[in-house]
């Protein structure tokens, strides 16, 4: 039944990108914590990340010209899909200790998984992106794995 | 731990997302999703009645459903959930959920969670693994 999915598209499956390093700050928590309305004072004082930071920690800044008109960058690390709206998916998260500030984190994606659905308006291709946070010394903070879903 | 029981409710918050929240959300990010911020864009182009609260930030709205619930007595071991329909602008959001299950042994206990809308529709749905000290 599979229409769009071509062998050269699956064989993506398995690719990683650059790892991604980054400094985690007082203020960007406190940014985060604000934003989402969250209460517990240690959060909203910057004194450790809520368990969803690192997806404001992580989201890729790239240059203007790497966004879509609808204002969207496709990860330079993954392969052109043949549809192009995106549209949220799911996470799942493993968690193994807290963020805090000062903490300087690595993340590392694979592309684990493309596969296609038929959706009420037509296809949907899913993919997953499994990635692994980790200290600098390489302590696992968290594992996380994202589907997307373009239409 | 020992007077958590399946069935037992998570207290549930609303949520009305408006415009500067959304902004300040998509900002914290970094996210220039047009959908998020052009309302000209989403409702003429994409089609959507408003703009469209970011999926991973009602995820956020469980995480806190479950915190606020432990009040620090437990920790998050995992946590999972989906984007199932869209949510907008001023609509009154609501998040709650239940134990599922509860294990004095290890000291686990599971959760449903859910965002619900004004129509009492499920459109995130979720679930998360705690872990209370071993007795």
């Amino acid at each position: 039944m599979s229409t769009l999915l071509t062998p050269e598209l699956l064989s993506n499956i398995g690719k990683s990108a650059p790892p991604k390093k980054e400094l985690v700050t007082r203020r960007d928590i406190r940014k985060y914590s604000i934003a989402t309305g969250h209460r517990q004072e240690k959060f909203l004082a910057g004194e450790e990340a809520p368990p969803m930071f690192h997806i404001a920690l992580f989201w890729g800044v790239v240059e203007m010209e790497q966004l879509s008109p609808d204002g969207v960058f496709m990860d330079s690390f993954l392969p052109e899909f043949p549809l192009k709206r995106a549209m949220a998916g799911g996470w799942k998260i493993d968690y193994h200790r807290p963020v805090y500030p000062g903490d300087v984190l690595v993340a590392k994606r694979t592309l684990t998984a493309i596969y296609e659905k038929k959706g009420s308006q037509g296809p949907l291709i899913f993919y997953e992106i499994t990635t692994e946070v980790e200290s600098e010394s390489g302590e696992t903070i968290l594992t996380e794995k994202t589907t997307r879903i373009l239409r | 731990m020992v007077n958590i029981r399946p069935g037992d409710p998570l207290p549930e918050r609303q949520y009305v997302c408006d415009s500067i929240q959304l902004f300040l959300y998509n900002a914290a990010l970094w996210n220039a999703h047009r959908i998020h911020f052009d309302y000209p864009y989403t409702t003429e182009i994409e089609g959507y009645p408003g703009l469209v609260v970011a999926g991973p930030l009602m995820g956020d709205w469980l995480t806190q459903c479950v915190l606020d619930w432990l009040d620090e007595e437990g920790q998050l071991v995992s946590f999972e959930y989906s984007n199932r329909k869209a949510a907008f602008t001023g609509d009154e959001l609501r998040s709650g959920g239940k134990v599922i299950s509860s294990d004095p042994e290890t000291g686990e206990v599971k959760l449903d969670l859910h965002i619900k809308n004004e129509a009492d529709e499920v459109i995130t749905p979720g679930k998360a693994t705690v872990r209370f000290p071993a007795a």
